[in-house]
């Protein structure tokens, strides 16, 4: 394994807590969306909020994670990508900053018409920035972004695969968040809630196999490279993602209570890696291979030692974080 | 092919963009690197003295931090995405040493979004040390993400560490020399001093303001001397940095140096300008103190300053009147706030209390935007101050900007939403000091540390609460 080899490794390793937990989050927004008027909404609201609110922005960081690393060790890809999504790119950007103002005012702003206000700014841009990222990705995967950038702002990703991968972004994140509230109401002993959330689980768990299945067929036909490998190489994690899929849908229809969210985290990241193996060697597909983007060795080596503190200091502050809000020790009300 | 029209259009939206959205970021990260410590202590004297009003503040004060580090979380990711939006050509060229910096900026975001989390929502159930020592991370946190910002902003003042290819691409990097080049050891701690006296300033004015319309407890007093005590700690101390970064400008960005002090010919015996409007002969309007500023730059009256005549016509910085101007600003307000610290501390001496004037009041409650405007200025000085360039000597901004269509419009917009978050944060502050005045007689239910019901743990140090008298800020 080469250095850039292993800091590629490194980026998608990022993507891959980011899509977790990043994606579950604005998931999260998506439920908060479709959970009708103020009075009808309110439990699965609170129950979002609470969820939310203590590790969201701990949550976000991964993104800025993988932007960083993407821009360190492959600045090439980084401004390919860039000059050439630089549309769907803002429009992420833009639904970032609607979510995160929507969220914190929210929890703080007295008054329902400003809360209300606020509460759907939260909710909209939820769905909208998974949507966006995700036609980013699959412009990518499509080989729509050239090697030296500048490729057309529009043509590039408003084509059928991007599209059908921005969908499922928001798909995915819905599914984990639904899984990752079950569990949650589960805890506060709220059976209610947790059938709401069982039958919404099942719901995007549909939606979400039926975009990644639409999803395979624009790769055969836009993503040949891609396609090939994904049902060659990458074929044992699409079998894993399948099988966690379908084991969590089986368990969701018998009532049982785990391993609810590994099952859910385990079928979107057998996903990424796939993607990942089915695009290697390329960064950019089939026009910039990771070799090509890679920074000096000594930039690497920076990189490789931040990953290793982040394993070291980050990821059990992380789990510190996350034990105190299962344990209900962090209080979101004022 | 993009007309040249165009790309100078372009040039200038992205850096108007680029100056909006950094200008409107780099108050709120002064308030997450400052204001960890400020609250951490008010929650020290609480904790020590069983002092509740101080609790109390730290507390507020950890729920302001709450929706200024949410926006400040999502105005920085911003800028992120700004650096491919803007400038991918800089990041094309430069990534693999400019990002070094980001790289570890990342652990210390990462850890400074966990514990301040833990921090701010373990308020009510985890106990009173060891929600305390949760908090400390911030602290430690907020200095190493300045370094790590401001490091890689020195870099591109003082670039050095990476071997160039004849394409002009970074080939390879020495890690260390890029973190630690030569505008790191001013421009850091000079940020970071920053970064407290606007919190201590802008914290104090808020007590100041309450003071003002005759709110005159122990909170509004504890509220106005804690920050108000670490912004004026902090002024000598950065009058000081200030000083030697001025001076090393001097030597490392001659022609930055001499547009902010509208400096024309090379030469000993500089005078120092007050204000005014600079031209190319001379400086008109301004208040001018012969030989002063040959001799800050030298001590000495002989000191030989070079002038913008020997700056090649196409790497002068722009606009020099306001450069000079935004140095003066800054100057001037450092200077009136360590004089308001010369007056705290004689009062203090005297009578063991703050001055008894209205007036003091009313300076301290101006003290606050001051010394945010202060900090604007110096950003000024320090961005403007390099162009033409966006890494000095070696690239340059109109080299740098993106080929994109809509950055008018994009900074159009971006205009629009800042207005829109801008307003939402100050609307949901002062609504959050609302409550807490209407609730101020009644901090029962609100006390932290107390018995937490649901779960029937009693984490409590505190029981038999008294309530702090009178109201909040």
């Amino acid at each position: 394994v080469s250095k850039a080899d292993a800091a590629a490794a490194i980026l998608w390793v990022g993507a891959t807590f980011y899509a977790l937990f990043g994606g579950a989050d604005f998931g999260g927004g998506f439920w908060d969306l479709v959970a009708g008027g103020p009075e009808r909404g309110q439990r699965p609201r609170d129950l979002i909020q609470r969820s939310l609110t203590p590790v969201w922005e701990a949550n976000h960081v991964w993104l800025i994670f993988v932007l960083v690393v993407l821009w360190t060790a492959f600045p090439p890809a980084f401004s390919a990508i860039f000059t050439t999504l630089y549309v769907p790119i803002a429009l992420a950007a833009l639904g970032i900053v609607l979510r995160g103002a929507g969220f914190a005012f929210r929890k703080s702003i007295v008054g329902l018409q400003g809360r209300r206000a606020m509460g759907a700014t939260f909710a909209i841009s939820s769905v909208i920035t998974p949507f966006f990222m995700g036609t980013v990705v699959g412009a990518i995967a499509a080989g729509n972004v050239p090697a030296a950038g500048n490729g057309d702002a529009f043509s590039t990703w408003l084509q059928p695969l991007p599209l059908l991968i921005g969908a499922m972004f928001a798909a995915s994140g819905a599914y984990l968040a639904a899984v990752f509230l079950v569990g949650d109401a589960r805890r506060q002993e709220d059976g209610e809630m947790e059938r709401y959330f069982v039958r919404r689980a099942l719901i995007a768990a549909v939606v979400a196999g039926a975009f990644a299945v639409a999803g395979l067929f624009a790769l055969h036909s836009e993503a040949r490279y891609v396609f090939d490998r994904l049902t060659s190489q990458g074929l044992p994690l699409v079998i894993l993602s399948l099988l966690c899929g379908v084991a969590l849908l089986a368990l969701l229809l018998r009532g049982a209570r785990r391993p609810l969210r590994p099952l859910a985290a385990g079928a979107v990241t057998a996903v990424i890696w796939g993607w990942g193996v089915a695009q290697f060697p390329y960064l950019l597909p089939t026009s910039l291979r990771i070799d090509q983007a890679a920074a000096p060795g000594p930039t690497m080596t920076i990189i490789f030692i931040v990953f290793a503190i982040a394993a070291v200091l980050v990821l059990p502050s992380l789990g510190l974080l996350y034990t105190l809000a299962q344990k209900d020790l962090l209080e979101s009300e004022h | 092919v993009i007309p040249l029209a165009a790309s100078a259009s372009n040039l200038l939206a992205a850096r108007e963009q680029m100056a909006f959205t950094l200008g409107f970021h780099i108050v709120l990260s002064c308030l997450g690197v400052a204001l960890p410590a400020t609250i951490l202590v008010a929650n020290y004297i609480g904790l020590k003295k069983d002092d509740e009003a101080a609790l109390e503040l730290a507390k507020r004060w950890s729920k302001a931090m709450a929706v200024t580090f949410a926006v400040g979380a999502v105005t920085g990711t911003v800028l992120s995405f700004e650096f491919g939006l803007l400038w991918p050509q800089f990041m094309d060229r430069f990534g693999a040493a400019f990002g070094i910096a980001f790289a570890i900026e990342g652990i210390f975001f990462f850890l400074e979004a966990i514990f301040l989390a833990i921090y701010i929502y373990g308020w009510k159930r985890l106990s009173g040390w060891a929600h305390f020592w949760s908090g400390v991370p911030m602290f430690v946190t907020g200095i190493g993400g300045a370094f790590s910002v401001v490091a890689a902003n020195s870099w591109m003042n003082q670039p050095q560490g990476f071997t160039l290819n004849a394409a002009g691409k970074v080939i390879d990097v020495e890690p260390l020399k890029v973190l630690i080049n030569p505008a790191t050891g001013y421009e850091v701690p000079h940020m970071i001093l920053a970064a407290y006296m606007v919190v201590g300033f802008l914290v104090a004015s808020v007590y100041a303001v309450g003071m003002l319309k005759g709110r005159r407890d122990r909170l509004h007093r504890l509220g106005l001397l804690i920050p108000l005590t670490i912004g004026l700690i902090a002024t000598p101390i950065q009058l000081f940095v200030g000083d030697t970064a001025a001076r090393a400008v001097a030597d490392h960005q001659p022609a930055k140096f001499a547009a902010m002090e509208c400096i024309q010919e090379t030469g000993g015996h500089q005078t120092e300008y007050v204000g005014g409007v600079c031209t190319s002969d001379g400086v008109k309007a301004a208040i001018p103190i012969p030989d002063l500023d040959s001799f800050l730059v030298g001590f000495s009256a002989d000191t030989k300053v070079t002038g913008l005549n020997e700056i090649p016509n196409d790497e002068r910085p722009p606009a020099n009147t306001f450069l000079h101007l935004s140095f003066d600003a800054m100057v001037g307000i450092g200077t009136a706030l360590l004089a308001l610290g010369a007056w705290v501390a004689w009062a203090w001496w005297k009578r063991r209390d703050i001055p008894r004037t209205p007036w003091f009041l009313r300076i301290v409650a101006v003290s606050g935007a001051a010394s945010v405007l202060a900090l604007w200025a110096g950003w000024i000085v320090t961005e403007v101050g390099r162009q033409p360039w966006i890494v000095q000597g070696y690239m340059r901004t109109s080299e740098a900007v993106t080929d994109a269509k809509g950055i008018w419009f994009s900074f159009g917009l971006v205009l629009l939403l800042y207005a829109g978050l801008g307003t939402g944060a100050v609307l949901v502050l002062r609504s959050m000091s609302r409550r807490w005045r209407e609730q101020g007689a009644d901090l029962e239910g609100d006390t932290p540390y107390a018995p937490s019901a649901p779960t029937g743990r009693k984490y409590a140090y505190m029981e038999g609460n008294r309530p702090v008298d009178g109201g909040g800020s």
